[in-house]
């Protein structure tokens, strides 16, 4: 069964690596799209997946990421990748301060901060807040990234720059899941009272974990400002907030195969659908409609925890 | 003080039409613990359809202006909760025993559905009701100026949740949806048919939409298909306000919203005006974590 699905994931792996040598620039650039939503993804999974809180809001760390980078690179002339680590450093900062006074919130309640924050960043983006971020029009004429004096323009060249990203965030996030951190996370979604009553410091660990997703989400606005060479507040809309938390739970929540089936099927259907113009929402929504009902959890779920006890050695157990 | 009374009946207007969303959610959430986001696209159904109903019955030369607003009313309410039952049926559901969060892709799901399905029907662009359906009088009381429409809204929305109040308080269904949004388990054990019940708030809640898509019509005289997802945001946070689930909550919410959007557009900056809502939301629910009339709930375990 492990090894199984090992194969087909090799497969897969291989197979998307040499997608550039046979497919043409517009559907690099799709799988490109594939691949910046599978990132964000992946940062929303830790908050949304595992530790199970309600955030509709994700595109306002984004648009943290994006607009750090898109200021500091056209004012100060500092090149994109340099700026991954600042950019990380300002979302997740964002991420502190803004959540700190409203991570107790419960559920749906939490649910609406996040979209009111997620507005909150929109409308002060449009409305030029503190003179940088040039209003409604945007920011223009970012720099495209480059590795050792090369620069990065054509869809083919991004095409490795952001699965390289996504390839680095699959291995993080896999990491953080199997560690004493992410299993805190899954013990707080399942039952809050019972960790708190076994030590674990929720609030903090709730708090950690929006600062994580949000960081990594900050180093994605600096890929997707620099691929756009533009970036102006529409971008960073509720309905990309929507969009990220759906495909998680389309793809299967706490999964990291689960989110990035989910991130080649939010961007994949509406393109595949592009033929019969505009049907095409239209049988996305039913399709979100009729997947929820017959695989509920999602496609790939996230299988349960197991583990091998050392008495016994052939059999495995379910902690 | 003038052009403070004048911007408290703007926002006593708009927050009417608020709250009557805000109770198609509430209500819903009070039962299923369901947040519907497709309600707010079931509000632009209603707008949709009574430009419909508006345009091809003519009603109003028949009946007179009053009447016909009434009429109108009453046949788009009912319909919009057609659509809020198959919508039941079809999208919820299936997904009755699911994890919450899959009923909420759902919702989603619907939400995008419903959009694009009036948009293929009616076009993306703008749609205007038709002009002097209600004639254009306005009433002046002590120098402020109050148009028919907005005093009109003012009333039906009155009226339209005092008689839901007291079917809620008074009657035998009411009791019943009282009791299965407290304990759906053990309202089953009690009698109650359950599935009635939330068949009876998916009929009400969309028809008070339905209402408050057809009055926004009336008010700003026109419409487009992407309302919903504006109008559905501020009403869920009127009903998050209020406290999600606590019907009266959710008028409160709703009417401060109204009027606190409207201060804040008049006073503070217009540029600003659907940030300052969210602003007061948070600084509320940092203060009251379960809303303002929401009651707090102990933790058992």
């Amino acid at each position: 069964m492990r090894d199984h699905s090992k194969i087909i994931y090799s497969t897969m792996t291989v197979l998307l690596a040499m997608s550039p040598l046979f497919l043409n620039k517009y559907w690099v650039d799709v799988l490109n799209n594939v691949g910046l939503y599978a990132i964000l993804g992946l940062s929303l999974n830790i908050i949304v997946g595992h530790a199970g809180l309600f955030n509709l809001g994700h595109a306002a760390f984004y648009a943290v990421g994006a607009y750090t980078a898109a200021i500091f690179n056209t004012r100060f002339n500092i090149p994109v990748l340099w700026l991954l680590p600042l950019c990380a450093l300002s979302a997740g900062l964002f991420a502190a301060i803004v959540m700190r006074p409203i991570i107790h919130l419960r559920g749906d309640y939490l649910c609406i901060v996040t979209i009111g924050l997620g507005e909150i960043v929109r409308i002060a983006l449009i409305n030029d807040i503190f003179g940088i971020t040039q209003g409604a029009n945007g920011i223009f004429g970012i720099d495209r990234p480059s590795i050792f004096g090369i620069s990065i323009r054509r869809p083919h060249e991004f095409f490795y720059l952001i699965w390289g990203f996504v390839a680095v965030s699959v291995f993080f996030f896999h990491r953080l899941e199997n560690s004493r951190f992410g299993r805190a996370l899954n013990y707080l979604r399942e039952d809050e009272v019972a960790a708190e009553g076994s030590g674990i410091n929720v609030a903090h660990y709730k708090l950690a974990c929006f600062v994580i997703g949000a960081a990594w989400a900050g180093m994605v606005g600096d890929i997707f400002a620099s691929k756009m060479t533009i970036i102006s507040p529409e971008s960073f809309s509720f309905w990309e907030s929507v969009l990220l938390f759906t495909l998680i739970l389309l793809g299967g929540s706490a999964s990291i195969p689960g989110v990035i089936l989910g991130a080649f099927l939010i961007v994949g259907l509406p393109e595949v659908f592009r033929g019969i113009a505009n049907a095409r929402m239209l049988i996305f929504g039913g399709a979100m409609i009729a997947m929820m009902i017959f695989r509920t959890e999602g496609i790939l779920p996230s299988r349960p925890r197991r583990y091998v006890l050392p008495d016994e050695s052939s059999g495995e157990s379910r902690a | 003080m003038e052009e403070f009374f004048q911007q408290l009946t703007n926002g006593l207007a708009v927050g009417a039409i608020y709250a009557l969303i805000a109770l198609g959610y509430t209500m819903v959430y009070g039962v299923l613990k369901l947040i519907n986001f497709a309600h707010g696209e079931l509000f632009t159904i209603g707008s949709y359809l009574g430009l419909t109903l508006l345009t091809s019955l003519g009603l109003s030369d028949v009946f007179g202006p009053v009447l016909a607003i009434l009429l109108l009313a009453a046949m788009v309410m009912g319909l919009v909760a057609v659509v809020g039952a198959l919508l039941e049926r079809t999208a919820y559901r299936p997904l009755r025993e699911s994890p919450r969060l899959s009923a909420v892709v759902s919702a989603l799901g619907a939400s995008i559905f419903f959009q694009n399905a009036v948009m293929l029907i009616y076009g993306a662009r703008l749609r205007v009701y038709p002009l002097g359906i209600l004639p254009r009088t306005a009433v002046n009381l002590f120098g402020i100026y109050l148009p028919l429409v907005k005093l009109l809204i003012l009333f039906a929305s009155v009226a339209i949740m005092t008689a839901l109040y007291l079917y809620i308080h008074k009657t035998r269904i009411g009791t019943a949806i009282r009791a299965a949004a407290i304990d759906q388990g053990a309202a089953r054990l009690m009698g109650i048919d359950v599935d009635r019940v939330i068949l009876i708030v998916f009929l009400i809640g969309p028809a008070l939409g339905g209402a408050a898509g057809l009055m926004v019509g009336l008010l700003y005289g026109q419409i487009n298909f992407t309302m919903g997802w504006v109008y559905g945001l501020k009403a869920f946070t009127a009903a998050i306000l209020g406290g999600i689930g606590n019907i009266p909550g959710a008028m409160v919410g709703g009417i401060l919203l109204g009027v606190i959007e409207a201060m804040g557009a008049a006073y503070i900056s217009i540029a600003w005006k659907d940030a300052i809502a969210f602003v007061v939301l948070i600084l509320i629910l940092i203060v009251r974590p379960t809303g303002l009339l929401g009651e707090r709930v102990a933790e058992k375990v």
